[in-house]
């Protein structure tokens, strides 16, 4: 099959295959040849990291560690991969083939055509970001590599400029944010090397933990360093994860972005930044830090992680346009993973980990849902998707499908993600947790019964264009990860097998 | 899963399926077949007594598991969807009978699902089915009530769904052996009132349950929402939902007393908003409002003989609700009418919806030889028992004797409003003049057959007694049910309220009025008030004006959306400079708290 030395440079070629592609697409500039590029690197990274997390769920450590030109821990850059992060990079991986599929007919309706090597290069560039992001164990390494991601997500959030001039305002004012919240990642950072002196992750946290030994004594070393670094990352990160309040950059975003730049972004995007700050608290800072010792991270995170849910849910009640309502709505989703992560339990983080990869799920498919209807009408206001459900009966079903799994119903993946929430929280005691858990249920029924309600029981207006289902490249990957949500929540045997290893060795970390 | 134990609601669920694919004679058969097999199958399941598993969600379901009263409502569950189906023989609308065996099937899996969130699911389904089968109905207000019927389930199911979580989560931390268990809830009767988080999963479990039981407040989507349905829809959408959530408190809260106050409301509720009634099929459905209340008397009651009474009452209501309903549809199918100031003189030509009314109106009231006298009657002597018990153990037992004024007033409240006024005012008072001709045989076939299960309950009340969840109880109460005096009590209690309904005849005539309910409150009420009363006086407070009634709804807007005027003070969602302020707030309360903190924790 795959030889054997291919296959030990999997974590290398997984973030290079894009990067290398992406640079040639923009190169060779023959337009028609942009998808087919983008298509063939999304697939061979989706196949090199499933055999990755195989790898690493069949390893007994349960990681594979690779060495950037063989050189060793700490000088050179260290790919490390554990249950976690191969869980986040197949789900990276799976959402952009499925969107990169899907792109080549939405795109082509929205970029102009003398654009579209340089959209699909760009396109390629953010993959290796969130790859990358994902893949790495080196600290700086992450930074670089984020940057890689957020620039290129600015770009592609402005080419939504051809249906809607908004796209360029909302471009460049996630560009401010994203710029400072990166910024503020990178000083983090800095502070924690200029106290460890090392970039890689492991050795980092094992030197903090020699430093934390001398807090509260008579002299404690570097305590007001490490301290402000922690600020300063945990800020950034909340801005790149948009968690409430920090969150007001990704509504526009999402919305006036082409229809396949707003899928990949809301499935992939704030969940690498969920990533990020599962790393940095479990593995580099240390719960015992974080959430155990003298500061009270989970307190921030957890009052966020309820605002974002509740004001989340209430502020997507009431959007007039579709696409914010899912935007907003994966404010409150983000909320309910960063209120599992903070909860500081297996159940919590199992909860955190499989939420982010069935929400991307839920939500990429309904974003192409949407992508159809703006593919079909030009827009995506409510009123104008009244009686659609009649034109378009996969794709509106398909719709609903997912919002059911946003409201977290039994049968849909968003109902594991919410169980296992749920008991996370009362185990940790936080009952009021578990009661905004369920409000933001009840409130999900809210918003997407509005919709749904529109779909099926609105009257099309006389003289409204008549309209037709999708073509069938855009169908597939919309049914695939619908399906897949519906799938998962039947069978989580799988997902909950990974999630529950990665709990399992985030914690075990920490002695 | 073996062959052997397929649940009965996959036969129905799947059968809904076929049935909507068939065409011509094969639906028909398929139609009358589906009940059949699955009543067989659940007899079969029942007999067998086994659980079976299944393995879903990352978590061991039990979705075959024999509860005690599951014999009594799965046999009446079958018995109706057949009547429903003959019944419904003569109707064309291609939808209903698929979601009334959806609907069914859900019912069905309710009864025997053995584990919290199979009921659930279950639940869930009976609910889709049900919408499906109000919309079906093509009448006027159709859409709205299916609307309001969908979301006040959705409200209520989601409600249930937060306390079998919270149930599930605290059984899981305190080490319990089976933690997502459909069961009886031994610590809700014992410490309901005491506050704590379990008492809590327990009361939103309850709450859930009481919505679909049409419990107050929640009681009127029963009389909104069932008069919807097509003259054959009404008659299955009665039986199902309310007797689904009587079971489930019934085998998960017996024994919970405040369910006794629910239930005196709504014997009274349904009597009191009866007799105020016009039209045929809302009446009925607030005299179902009333008899489902005797059935959560019965259950908040607890005793075996009170949990017997309670469910043999589900299996006779069933079927004589079922056959007030038909004779109902029956009138509407032949005449297009159901208000009662625009029928009457209809026993000439309708004879044997008349009869099979009038039986069904009797034993609704519970007289001596129909279905309603064996089974209500249980409850009563069950209340009695209790009260006896509670002076003996030197208990105040004043609630109780006020439970039985409720109960016998309600009786007869029920007497008046469901048998005399109906059978008056619809087939006697003045000639309207229509002389309609009786409806076909399918729907003659149907009542009569459900009449004679009233009648043959009243006088052999055995093989009843004998599917009750307390078979010893039950079979002591079948010596005593006949006793001279308690036939005498009824007959007088009946025959009085009688009397007096001539007597007040002039009152009790119905002219063309609504009648405020409880629902008015959410659907004007609160509107009114928010726009009358609460948003002029937050306008006198400028900042809360400012925040809550401008600032708020504008940062939720689109800015773009708003007139000129309003976007200048609003920043929107566009400005870079608040999102800027709250990342510097942000930083500075990470680092204080930070410093704060950490040089005192040594």
């Amino acid at each position: 099959m795959i030889p054997d030395q291919l296959q030990h440079q999997i974590p290398a070629l997984i973030v290079l295959t894009p990067l290398v592609l992406g640079l040639i697409t923009a190169l060779i500039g023959r337009r028609g040849l942009g998808w087919w590029i983008a298509m063939l690197a999304s697939l061979l990274v989706f196949a090199g990291s499933i055999q990755l997390l195989i790898d690493v769920m069949h390893s007994g450590t349960y990681t594979v560690s690779y060495l950037m030109g063989n050189w060793p821990v700490p000088y050179g850059i260290e790919y490390r991969i554990d249950p976690l992060n191969g869980g986040v990079l197949c789900t990276v991986a799976l959402i952009s083939a499925a969107v990169t599929l899907f792109a080549r007919r939405s795109v082509a309706s929205e970029v102009s055509r003398d654009r579209l090597h340089f959209f699909y290069a760009v396109w390629l560039f953010c993959q290796t970001g969130l790859l990358g992001i994902t893949i790495t164990g080196d600290a700086f390494n992450l930074y670089v590599l984020l940057e890689i991601s957020s620039l290129a997500t600015y770009t592609l959030v402005a080419m939504g400029k051809g249906r809607d001039r908004r796209a360029l305002t909302a471009a460049i004012n996630y560009l401010v944010l994203g710029t400072i919240g990166a910024s503020f990642i990178l000083l983090g950072i800095g502070f924690l090397y200029m106290v460890t002196g090392t970039l890689n992750m492991m050795d980092m946290a094992e030197r903090l933990d020699a430093i934390y030994i001398t807090w509260g004594t008579a002299e404690p070393q570097y305590q007001k360093t490490v301290l402000t670094g922690f600020a300063f990352l945990f800020v950034g990160v909340s801005l790149k994860l948009a968690l409430f309040p920090l969150h007001t950059w990704l509504p526009n975003a999402y919305t006036y972005a082409p229809a396949a730049v707003s899928a990949l972004l809301a499935a992939t995007a704030t969940k690498v930044g969920a990533y990020i700050s599962i790393r940095f608290i479990y593995t580099i800072v240390g719960t015992d830090a974080a959430f155990r010792g003298a500061i009270p991270t989970h307190v921030f995170i957890m009052v966020s992680a309820g605002m974002a849910i509740l004001l989340g849910s209430y502020l997507a009640i009431k959007q007039d346009n579709v696409k914010k309502i899912l935007a907003y709505s994966s404010i409150a989703q983000i909320g309910y993973i960063a209120l599992g992560f903070a909860l500081d339990n297996k159940n919590g983080l199992t909860a955190a980990v499989i939420h982010i990869f069935n929400h991307a799920l839920t939500k990429g498919g309904m974003f192409m849902a949407l992508g159809v209807v703006a593919y079909r009408l030009g827009n995506t206001r409510l009123q104008d998707l009244r009686g659609l459900g009649r034109k378009l009966p996969v794709s509106m079903g398909a719709f609903t499908a997912g919002g059911l799994g946003l409201i977290g119903v039994p049968l849909t993946a968003g109902f594991v993600s919410k169980w296992y929430l749920v008991t996370g929280a009362i185990e940790a005691g936080r009952y009021e947790m578990a009661a905004i858990v369920l409000v933001g249920s009840l409130l999900a029924v809210v918003y997407v019964w509005r919709v749904v309600e529109t779909i099926y029981f609105g009257k099309r207006d006389e003289g409204a264009p008549n309209v037709q289902e999708a073509p069938i490249t855009m169908l597939v990957p919309m049914l695939l990860l619908i399906g897949a949500s519906i799938y998962f929540g039947v069978d989580a045997n799988t997902t909950s097998w990974i999630a529950e290893a990665a709990a399992e060795t985030l914690l075990g970390v920490q002695p | 899963m073996r062959m052997t134990d397929i649940p009965p609601a996959f036969v129905l669920l799947f059968g809904a399926i076929l049935l909507a694919a068939a065409k011509g004679k094969l639906r028909w058969v398929l139609a009358f077949a589906l009940p059949v097999i699955a009543l067989a199958d659940a007899w079969q399941v029942i007999d067998q007594g086994r659980d079976s598993f299944v393995t879903l969600m990352g978590m061991q379901l039990t979705p075959v598991h024999v509860h005690a009263a599951t014999p009594v409502f799965a046999t009446v569950f079958g018995i109706m969807l057949l009547g429903g189906v003959l019944y419904a023989f003569n109707q064309k609308r291609e939808i209903e009978l698929p979601a009334a065996a959806v609907y069914a099937g859900g019912g069905l899996g309710v009864l025997f699902a053995g584990d919290l969130v199979s009921m659930f699911i279950f639940w869930e389904i009976m609910t889709l089915g049900s919408t499906v089968l109000i919309w079906s109905g093509k009448q006027n207000d159709n859409y709205g009530a299916g609307m309001r019927y969908f979301g006040m389930h959705a409200f209520g199911g989601v409600i249930l769904l937060m306390g079998i979580i919270i149930v599930i989560a605290q059984r899981i931390q305190t080490g319990d052996a089976d933690p997502l268990a459909f069961r009886h809830m031994h610590e809700m009767v014992e410490g309901w009132n005491t506050l704590s988080w379990q008492s809590a999963g327990m009361w939103l479990m309850m709450l859930g349950m009481l919505v679909n039981a049409g419990a107050p407040p929640f009681s009127s989507w029963i009389p909104d929402a069932y008069p919807q349905g097509s003259s054959s829809g009404t008659v299955i959408l009665s039986a199902f939902t309310t007797k689904t959530a009587v079971f489930t408190l019934l085998t998960a809260f017996a024994g919970v007393d405040i369910l006794i106050a629910f239930g005196c409301f709504m014997a009274i509720y349904g009597v009191v908003y009866g007799i105020l009634e016009n039209d045929i099929r809302r009446l009925l459905s607030y005299s179902l409002v009333n008899q489902v209340g005797f059935m959560l008397i019965g259950i908040g009651i607890g005793s075996r003989l009170a949990i017997d009474g309670a469910a043999g009452h589900a299996f006779a209501h069933i079927i004589y609700k079922a056959l007030l309903f038909m004779g109902a549809g029956s009138v509407l199918f032949a005449t297009g009418r159901t208000k009662m100031n625009q029928l009457g003189g209809l026993y000439r030509t309708m004879p044997v919806t008349m009869w099979c009314m009038i039986i069904g109106g009797l034993a609704i009231s519970g007289f001596p030889l129909t279905s309603g006298f064996t089974s209500k009657s249980m409850v009563v002597a069950a209340i009695t028992d209790q009260s006896a018990l509670m002076l003996e153990a030197g208990k105040s037992n004043t609630y109780l004797v006020l439970t039985w004024i409720v109960f016998e007033a309600a009786t007869a409240g029920v007497f008046i409003d469901a048998c005399v006024k109906l059978g008056w005012f619809v087939f006697f008072q003045k000639d309207s003049g229509l002389r309609p001709p009786e409806v076909p045989w399918n729907m003659k076939a149907a009542m009569i057959g459900f009449a004679g299960i009233c009648i043959f309950l009243g006088v052999f009340p055995g093989p009843l007694y004998a599917l009750l969840p307390y078979k010893a109880e039950a079979a002591a109460y079948a010596k005593v049910v006949y006793s001279f005096d308690h036939v005498m009590t009824m007959l007088g209690l009946l025959l009085f309220a009688g009397l007096s309904f001539f007597v007040l005849l002039p009152l009790m005539k119905r002219t063309e009025t609504i009648t405020l309910d409880i629902d008015w409150i959410w659907r004007r009420f609160i509107p009114k008030f928010w726009h009358d009363v609460a948003t002029p006086i937050l306008g006198q407070f400028k900042t809360v004006k400012e925040a809550v009634l401008e600032w708020l709804p504008g940062r939720a807007m689109d800015e773009a959306d708003l007139p000129a005027p309003l976007r200048k003070r609003t920043p929107g969602t566009w400005a870079v400079s608040v999102p800027v302020l709250v990342i510097s707030v942000m930083l500075l309360a990470y680092l204080l708290v930070y410093f704060w903190l950490v040089p005192t924790a040594g």
